[in-house]
């Protein structure tokens, strides 16, 4: 019997096949038709009007970092189409598995600059992992379950499916839908070689100052346990990445810290002793290097990746491992020697103590002057029991509440790495709410990246949804001023900030809100903070002077390290 | 930095809208100028084969080609240097007749260079040379005093000189790849 449907439905039936239950989105012209069809499948499908296109994209990545399914968003075509480019690079960035479908225009006007018309598919090839134009309704199947497969095996990422207006009005023969498990040009799980894993577990059982580094992959890959098992096996401290913080917990014995220009002192001086360096899943980004001509330069340097185009791409490796990190971990477990490194481990105790003692104690446990943005990060991760989801901004906001949240579960840190975008916090904290409704998500902003993407807060709104953010105002874009300080002079070129009134903009979209002005002010704000059922702001002021500390200056060695104004890290033996 | 040395990159890919863009977009985030390319359908069906040359060092053509690899549609890319390859360039040349025509010495010329003469009407004769870049483009110098008035220069075209056909062993293991899958998608 023969089933025909639109194109449009084919696709809403599509998504539904693949097991979406959650859009985000925004209607327009050329996307009209599958709107209307949604419009029959809401029991189904649950469409997030966002505010702006971009909110969208941040939203999909924040839902997919939490809950690990693919984020995904339906907008239209040009302008919309070209909004979606910022959430499109940065998923791609930070390995984010996302579907976008962009309207087009009818198959007949393209190339015509018909009105709302852009080359979607040129402006998105350089940043997605894949990106298609759906110009017949034949090919929507084909398409739908090609961009699920690709965008979450593998090393995933953001795909792009362009859908011609003609093909969302023309009618399809809908059969049964199959997924997608083969692609002959794409081989997302490689198998892993047995004697890579022998030389690498050579390497580690030889080692006497081993350092696991451990990324972003460790969590795509759900390799939290693999990793504890294998730290505590071999007794292998383990330095994080940003996005690799919540892979451990921040308690663990074996977690030494961040690494990076912002990272923890003694992780990065590990950096400079160990003998060898497990880098997992990470991919040696400029930010945890520095200068690279120095970098893990004693250390034999294994480095496990699924994506072979990371190794030797910027740290040449001794031993390459190429395959999915929980696989890799679970061979390297086998292999790998019960061990102790007694020594090794205490030789992080005097790097610790002075960042202790000159930098964490300074920042959190501060009795005069105005509050600093650590001890608000810390107080707020304690009032959670260290359980929250914690979505940050960039700049100075992302930097203290990545350093002093603690973390006891996975998937527990949603920022934006390796693209740094400013306004991804807002959306992606609904997102994350979205995609993990059960769990507390604490939003921490800075006065400039939350204005970026504001008109979200309508989503808060509308969808009456329970998100914690904490502004930390201190009337500049914080980092660049402290650029601007230490490196120019003092010559703050349009980072001072002339602000509105942030608790009457929250009450205006029905959030609940406070001001705090004093330190004593601070301990009952974040109480009523988190008993509060509902969104909630905190705008706190901060000294506007604030810095980030410790801090590696971009392109030095890691061991060059600025504790403060008037101090510099001297090595401890 | 090591010396920059003429790399031909050969890639491999399914016949597919915009594949072309996706790779030389990655030539142009290094900035890297590309001086010959030559597309066209390869031996096994469906399967399309660039051949790309630029000047580079190994390291900064060995990421690149496996940043071209990366991309979904491309099946295998690999990289070489002259001595691993046998290769070739085709070159026309227009020339006027009238001039030809004095010329005492054409015979010397087209044996010296191994040209042929594809057509000759009473205003010009289209010269053929095929060989090294060095090659056609001697011919090239030669044939200046007869005021050339087209010349053209194919990319370069590329066979490997190892003995081991890398793509068709990898086309093989994908086949049976997928036959394992559907055998497994039967017993579901």
């Amino acid at each position: 019997m023969s089933n025909q449907i639109t194109g449009a439905e084919a696709l809403v039936k599509s998504l539904i096949a693949e097991g979406v239950d959650t859009i985000f989105g925004y209607p327009g012209g050329a996307i009209i038709p599958v709107y209307d069809v949604l419009y029959d499948y809401q029991k189904e499908l649950r469409h997030i009007l966002v505010r702006h296109e971009q909110g969208a994209t941040h939203a999909a990545e924040g839902y997919s970092r939490v809950s690990g399914r693919p984020g995904v968003v339906m907008v239209t075509s040009g302008p919309a189409a070209t909004n979606v480019i910022t959430g499109l690079s940065d998923a791609q960035m930070d390995s984010t598995p996302m579907v976008v479908i962009t309207g087009q225009v009818a198959s007949a006007s393209l190339g015509s600059d018909a009105f709302q018309e852009t080359d979607v598919i040129g402006i998105t090839q350089p940043l997605t992992k894949w990106s298609y134009q759906i110009r017949s309704a034949q090919d929507i199947q084909w398409a739908v379950s090609r961009a699920f497969y690709i965008a979450t095996t593998g090393r995933p990422g953001p795909v792009v499916l362009d859908f011609a207006k003609n093909a969302q009005l023309e009618k399809v023969e809908w059969n049964d839908y199959k997924k997608c498990n083969y692609i002959r040009s794409y081989i997302p799980y490689p198998e892993v070689e047995e004697r890579d894993i022998d030389a690498a577990a050579a390497l580690i059982n030889a080692a006497e100052r081993p350092l696991i580094f451990a990324g972003h992959g460790i969590e795509l890959a759900q390799a939290e346990p693999e990793l504890k098992a294998l730290a505590e096996k071999a007794e292998i401290p383990v330095a994080c990445t940003l996005l690799g913080k919540s892979t451990i917990p921040t308690a663990h014995p074996l977690n030494v810290g961040m690494l990076g220009m912002h990272g923890n002192v003694a992780a990065n001086i590990a950096t400079t002793r160990a003998d060898v360096v497990i880098a997992v899943g990470m991919r040696f980004d400029d930010r945890v290097t520095g200068d690279t001509s120095a970098f893990v330069k004693q250390a034999k340097v294994i480095h496990v990746d699924i994506d072979s185009s990371e190794f030797d791409k910027i740290i040449k490796t001794d031993v390459a491992i190429h395959g999915d990190a929980k696989t890799v971990l679970q061979k390297l477990l086998t292999k790998v020697n019960s061990k102790k490194h007694t020594e090794w481990l205490a030789s992080f105790e005097p790097d610790a103590r002075i960042e202790q003692e000159k930098v964490i104690n300074k920042d959190i446990f501060a009795t005069e002057g105005p509050i600093g943005m650590g001890e608000v990060a810390y107080k707020v991760s304690k009032a959670t029991g260290d359980k929250a989801v914690l979505v940050t901004d960039v700049g100075q906001n992302q930097m203290f509440s990545s350093r002093y949240f603690g973390f006891t579960e996975p998937r527990s840190i949603i920022t934006s790495g390796g693209l740094g975008t400013m306004g991804f916090g807002l959306p992606a904290a609904i997102g994350a709410k979205f995609g993990a409704p059960e769990r507390t998500v604490c939003f921490f902003t800075g006065d400039g990246g939350l204005q970026m993407t504001v008109e979200e807060l309508g989503v808060i709104l509308e969808h009456n949804l329970d998100v914690k953010i904490i502004l930390l105002n201190n009337n500049f874009l914080g980092m660049v001023r402290q650029w601007q300080e230490l490196f120019q002079h003092s010559r703050y070129s349009q980072t001072p900030m002339i602000n509105p009134d942030f608790k009457k903009l929250a009450e205006a979209y029905g959030i609940a809100a406070e001001d705090v002005e004093t330190r004593e002010q601070l301990d009952g704000a974040i109480e009523r903070m988190v008993a509060h059922k509902g969104a909630y702001l905190l705008n706190v002021n901060i000294d506007p002077l604030c810095m980030v500390y410790p801090m590696v200056p971009a392109g030095a060695r890691v061991d060059n390290i600025l504790l403060s104004r008037e101090e510099k890290y001297e090595p401890q033996r | 930095m090591e010396d920059k040395k003429l790399y031909t990159v050969a890639v491999f890919t399914e016949n597919r809208v915009g594949i072309l863009n996706q790779i030389s977009i990655i030539y142009t985030r290094r900035k890297l100028n590309i001086e010959t390319l030559s597309v066209s359908p390869s031996s096994i069906e469906g399967v399309h084969k660039f051949t790309i040359t630029a000047y580079s060092d190994q390291p900064t053509i060995d990421k690149l080609v496996k940043q071209i690899e990366k991309r979904i549609d491309v099946l295998k890319a690999f990289y070489y240097t002259d001595d691993e390859i046998v290769y070739q360039e085709i070159a026309l040349y227009k020339v006027p007749t009238p001039k030809l025509l004095v010329e005492p010495n054409m015979e010397a010329i087209i044996r010296k260079h191994n040209a042929r003469i594809l057509e000759i009407t009473p205003e010009y004769t289209v010269l053929e040379k095929s060989g090294h870049y060095e090659e056609t483009q001697s011919l090239f110098e030669e044939l200046k005093r007869f005021d050339i008035r087209q010349f053209v220069r194919s990319g370069r075209v590329a066979v490997t000189k190892c003995t081991q056909e890398y793509v068709t062993e990898f086309l093989e293991k994908r086949n049976q790849r997928k036959e394992e899958l559907e055998e497994e998608w039967k017993h579901q």
